[in-house]
């Protein structure tokens, strides 16, 4: 049967266009249950057993959601309890429209065979399409379905044997929808009033998002923030220029305080301050605000304060404090556009992490929620498991933020494990890095050769050659092992000009197999003098030829400390802590890495110039450098930024006499300068250069950890060199951006997520240590602390001069140092510092490292350094 | 949301359709009684009118008859109203001559040229409404037409177009799923032999894949084959019982 469905729709240049579509009505959807007769389907989704035990309906029954049901408590119908759950196309494409992660999460939920979600296309079902009548609404036209598709269902049934019992339940939380259904005799139920009728689980109660209704009853009546703007006046405004769109970030440091990264055409992109809780009005992190400058007197720098949400005080005492713009300075040179939030376009809020405060009072719902993230507000939940949650880390989705509550409304969605835990905490990393860590699904494993697995029909052929040995250390595996590879192959003169290149799988027979460190012993002992030994000796120093050539092209040398743990073979737990020492051997196995990525990019760009996925690094805009700058200068010591040649240079003159360590410091602000290096694809950009590197083209072929990006430039080069075929997704410039996109997000918090684990490991450390006396160096001066860097253990802390409990000495903040002044003493950057290392628990969220002054010493300010417990000194003397 | 879905998880189309399924076809023959041969046809909302004149002597320039088979002259437009939006689409612009040499290319390899040496057939065909695959209905409405008209051909020539969405091969585009971004093949078949008549693709598409759509498409092409037949069927038992009383 054939419809078609007209409507009108508006086009981008403001015209009316009318579209017409046709729309087929079919008579072989079927339904999906077991208990069918009448329908010809090849597989069921809906069981026969569809009980879910509820006191509102014993019998079997299948669930039918609407769409905001589906919208609001998609945590709910996530729970493995929900079974045999009928989702309606008309639901699904409604949320395809409102919201693409409920979108995606419905989905997974559908495929997950054990959940029993079936899709039933019923805008295409003869029997339930519905016309939108005259003066319906479309939201009502889609109700109207929904219902015409339980009624069908129940009908349907009926006439099935042994289907009597069957029950179909509406959940619905629309009041005008239920009584309508009600009214054509379907069983319909609001969504919580059906979730606590189970009998099973009574913790689902806990998921239930609070709708608009619950959270009326938490007000108080006072209007704490100012209205959000409706979406359409957002959109006025922002053609007409008066607000501005753009990304909230909240500041880590300060809770009053945030920016709205604004993205305009090309490089013109600023950033635009908002202080107070007023202004910056219910964002959250992460949002997409609409937001109105303010006038230019009331610009203002971002203030140096660290400041954390001290939680619940009497909610509104301090909200007049909260509201007044804090470290506002007269310095003109230096003040930023500030900004009010007047609405939300988008929001991005997805399930946190982190801990139940608990209310004080003992029989209390309603608890309030600290998130890990310290850019995420405090969520007010409700649950009946606070004791039992009490002290463990769990996830809590926010539900929406009304204009009259201080804080967010949310509610519980499951709980990870007890803080401090090694596992829970990694966990958290994990989750708050958005880091997927689910083991490989058994359909994933299927495509794995079956061990044992070996080399059954290549034909082996010896080729002895140099680079093979480099091939053999990068893995550092075991030896006279016959293994497939993916090799470059350069013949090179005695300058280490590359003569020829030649590329192609290999297999390699490993000689021997060496660690960095059995392989740097080979070359320093002169005793030695084996073929391994001597070729590893032609390696390393074709290896300094090639170092010293890059450099001189201009390539940098930054560092940044990395720090190694050394485990406890039994609980591994870190039992000591120091920077990785990097061998002349590392510096070898690197040359060669270099130049292998720059000779296949070099490769699979020629082959394919639109599709090949490259790395590029772009050279960092000076304004970057403002804090190498002041820091190079209070040292009198100059470093230029014109190019990255003049850079590397200047480091390398950078020295001081007495103070070996400040060239190290200075690579390390350097290093903190840089622009992130990214993947892209080559069709999709112009700019190729590499400016860390001082290479023209680069890209991720080899290393000794394995990455993605490895993989593809892999399946490219094989293509290139005919190894292989090719595959449609390979050569879509399109998907293969998308893909380089992807792989910067998942690494940038990959990095992100590694940092937290260091951070975390040396919590551990800390913990099982004690307390430490340590000498550092100021890395970073604030207004009211410094930043020291313990260069023996690769340790970043800050040392605050103001806190709650002790009156703050007087400080002075001098911009252009940077210097600060706390009573006598004035600190410098790079100034040498002793310190004292202690692990700050009172916060079990937010375990941290604390630091203390000790050297010099400023009366008030200052700690004496601490008795060392014999034990730890022990520890200490046998690294 | 961007875009639409174009196949849903549950293998229906936009329109409801299923991937190999095509849209409804009606058509009629001899609309006309002043042409030779005409033809309306409609596939879904996709409207076309053909018109055939000929055989006879070549018109214009004498120098372009040829000495041992028949000239083809294909001219193709569309309506003013056949779109969305209403635009003036003058003759001769570009990709209406493009589209008229198309459709005299797969004339051209269907007719039995052969027997009208120094003579010309003239095929007007035009878009009335256009919601994808307008070559396609202009080759069916063609193909009525010149049967209409009486002249021989070596077969029905039959066009359908495919395209390929999330790895499956759908035939018969409407426009919505022409205007999805993934490619689009057009292509013409003489379905008894099996020979192709015309392929045209305008987008890319990887190798391995190019069998699958081919396969689909010409399937479609068969399929539209034996709808064709069936009214041209009706339409010889109509004309019959008129002629014979």
């Amino acid at each position: 049967m054939l419809k078609s469905k007209t409507f009108v729709k508006k086009t981008r240049s403001g015209g009316v266009m009318k579209i017409v579509r046709e729309h087929y009505l079919r008579d072989d959807i079927w339904c999906g249950s077991e208990f069918c007769v009448e329908c010809k389907h090849d597989s069921t989704v809906l069981q026969k057993e569809a009980v879910i035990e509820s006191d509102l309906c014993s019998s079997p029954h299948y669930i039918i959601p609407d769409t905001n049901v589906v919208l609001h408590q998609i945590d709910i119908l996530e729970d493995p309890l929900i079974k045999n759950v009928i989702v309606l196309q008309t639901v699904l494409q409604e949320i395809r429209h409102r919201s693409a992660p409920v979108y995606k999460r419905i989905k997974d939920v559908i495929h997950t065979a054990a959940k029993h979600f079936y899709t039933f296309t019923n805008e295409h079902h003869r029997e339930t399409f519905i016309e939108r009548e005259q003066g319906e609404s479309a939201n009502d036209r889609n109700d109207r379905a929904i219902r015409t598709a339980a009624q069908w269902y129940s009908e349907h049934l009926k006439k099935a044997p042994d289907a009597q019992d069957l029950k179909i339940i509406l959940l619905t939380n629309d009041k005008a929808n239920k009584q309508k259904a009600e009214e054509c005799g379907l069983s319909a139920y609001k969504c919580e009033e059906y979730i606590k009728s189970l009998i099973a689980n009574p913790e689902l109660v806990d998921r239930l998002a609070l709708s608009s209704d619950d959270i009326n009853e938490i007000t108080t009546g006072k209007v704490l923030f100012p209205e959000h703007l409706p979406l359409s006046r957002i959109q006025a405004g922002i053609k007409s220029g008066s607000l501005l769109q753009g990304t909230f970030r909240a500041s880590r440091d300060n809770y009053l305080e945030a920016t709205v990264f604004i993205q305009g055409d090309g490089e013109d992109s600023t950033e635009v301050l908002i202080q107070g809780l007023q202004n910056l009005n219910r964002a959250v992190h992460q949002d997409v605000v609409a937001m109105e400058l303010l006038p230019r007197e009331a610009w203002a720098s971002p203030s140096s304060l660290v400041l954390l949400d001290e939680g619940p005080k009497a909610d509104s005492e301090n909200l007049e404090e909260e509201n007044v713009v804090r470290g506002r300075l007269p310095d003109n040179a230096l003040l930023k556009p500030t900004g009010k939030v007047v609405g939300i376009i988008k929001r991005n809020w997805r399930p946190f992490c982190g801990m139940l405060s608990q209310s004080h009072i003992k029989e209390a719902t309603r608890h309030l929620f600290t998130p890990a993230d310290r850019r995420i507000p405090r969520i007010r939940v409700e649950t009946r498991q606070a004791a039992t949650l009490a002290g463990q880390r769990i996830m809590v989705a926010i539900d929406g933020w009304p204009k009259h509550s201080r804080y967010p409304n949310g509610h519980f969605v499951k709980a990870l494990g007890n803080a401090g835990d090694k596992e829970t905490e990694t966990e958290v990393l994990l989750l708050e890095h958005d880091v997927p860590h689910q083991a490989f699904s058994q359909l994933v494993l299927s495509f794995l050769p079956k061990m044992p697995w070996a080399i059954t029909e290549e034909v082996i052929r010896p080729v002895h050659l140099y680079t093979l040995c480099c091939n053999a250390m990068v893995r550092t595996l075991s030896g006279s092992f016959h293994r497939l590879a993916f090799s470059c192959i350069w013949e090179v003169n005695q300058d280490a000009e590359i003569l020829h290149t030649r590329f192609t799988k290999s297999v390699i027979n490993s000689k021997a197999s060496l660690t960095y460190a059995e392989a740097q012993m080979r070359i320093d002992d002169s005793n030695m003098n084996d073929d391994i030994t001597k070729s590893l000796r032609g390696l390393n120093r074709l290896a300094k030829i090639l170092k010293k050539k890059r450099i001189e092209k201009g390539a940098l040398t930054l560092s940044s400390p990395e720090v190694r743990f050394h485990m406890d073979s039994e609980t591994h737990d870190p039992v000591d802590l120091q920077t990785k020492e990097l061998k002349e051997t590392n510096s070898m196995v690197e040359e060669f890495m270099l130049l292998a990525n720059i000779s296949v990019a070099q490769k699979i760009y020629d082959e394919f110039s639109e599709c090949a996925l490259l790395r590029k690094h772009p050279a960092p805009p000076l304004s970057n450098y403002d804090i190498l700058n002041k820091a190079a200068k209070s040292r009198d010591v100059v470093v230029q930024m014109d190019s990255a040649k003049a850079l590397a240079d200047s480091l390398d003159r950078a020295q001081i006499k007495d103070f070996p360590y400040f060239n190290t410091l200075l690579r390390i602000l350097a290093t903190r300068c840089m622009m992130q290096a990214v993947y892209f694809c080559s069709g999709m950009d112009s700019d190729f250069h590499h400016y860390g590197l001082a290479s023209p083209i680069y890209t991720h072929f080899t290393s000794p950890i394995r990455r993605y990006a490895d993989i593809i430039v892999h399946r490219l080069l094989a293509v290139a060199i005919g190894a292989d075929c090719t595959d449609p997704d390979l050569l879509d410039k399109h998907k293969r951006s998308a893909l380089c996109n992807n792989l910067n997000y998942r690494h940038k918090m990959a990095q992100y997520a590694q940092r937290a684990s260091v951070a975390l490991h040396t919590q551990l450390f800390f913990k099982s240590r004690g307390v430490l006396n340590e000498e550092g160096f100021i890395l970073f001066v604030r207004k009211n602390a410094i930043i020291v860097l313990i260069p023996k253990f690769g340790l970043e802390g800050t040392v605050f001069f103001e806190s709650k409990d002790k009156i703050t000495p007087p400080l002075t903040f001098n911009e252009e140092g940077p210097t600060l002044t706390v009573q006598n003493h004035t600190f410098h950057l790079f100034d040498r510092v002793k310190v004292t290392i202690s692990l700050d628990s009172s916060n079990i969220q937010h375990q941290k490292i604390r630091m203390s002054i000790i050297e010099p010493v400023i009366p008030g300010v200052s700690v004496d350094p601490p008795e060392m417990e014999p034990q730890t000194k022990k520890a200490r003397l046998n690294p | 949301m961007a875009g639409l879905e174009l196949l849903s998880d549950q293998g229906y189309r936009l329109d409801g359709r299923k991937p190999s399924e095509l849209r409804k076809v009606q058509a009629r023959m001899g609309v006309f009684t002043q042409a030779d041969g005409s033809a309306y046809i409609e596939q879904g909302n996709t409207k076309a009118l053909a018109v055939v004149y000929g055989p006879h002597e070549v018109r214009g320039s004498r120098s372009k008859a040829l000495h041992d088979r028949a000239v083809i002259n294909c001219q193709y437009s569309m309506a003013t109203f056949s779109t969305a939006e209403r635009k003036r689409r003058p003759h001769g612009d570009r990709k209406s001559s493009e589209m008229s040499l198309h459709l005299k290319q797969t004339f051209e390899a269907a007719v039995l040229t052969s027997l009208y040496p120094r003579s010309q057939i003239d095929i007007f065909v035009k878009i009335l409404q256009s919601d994808g695959g307008n070559y396609s209905a202009c080759v069916n409405a063609a193909t009525l037409a010149v049967i209409d008209a009486g002249i021989p051909m070596r077969d029905y020539v039959c066009a359908c177009s495919a395209g390929f969405v999330e790895n499956t091969a759908v035939v018969d585009l409407c426009h919505a799923e022409e205007s999805g971004g993934g490619t689009v093949m057009s292509l013409a078949l003489l379905p008894r032999g099996g020979q192709v008549a015309l392929v045209q693709m305008d987008a890319r598409l990887h190798q391995d894949h190019l069998d699958a759509l081919m396969e689909a498409a010409m399937t479609a092409c068969r399929s539209l084959g034996q709808v064709l037949d069936g009214v041209v069927r009706q339409h010889l038992q109509e004309v019959s019982v008129l002629t014979a009383e």
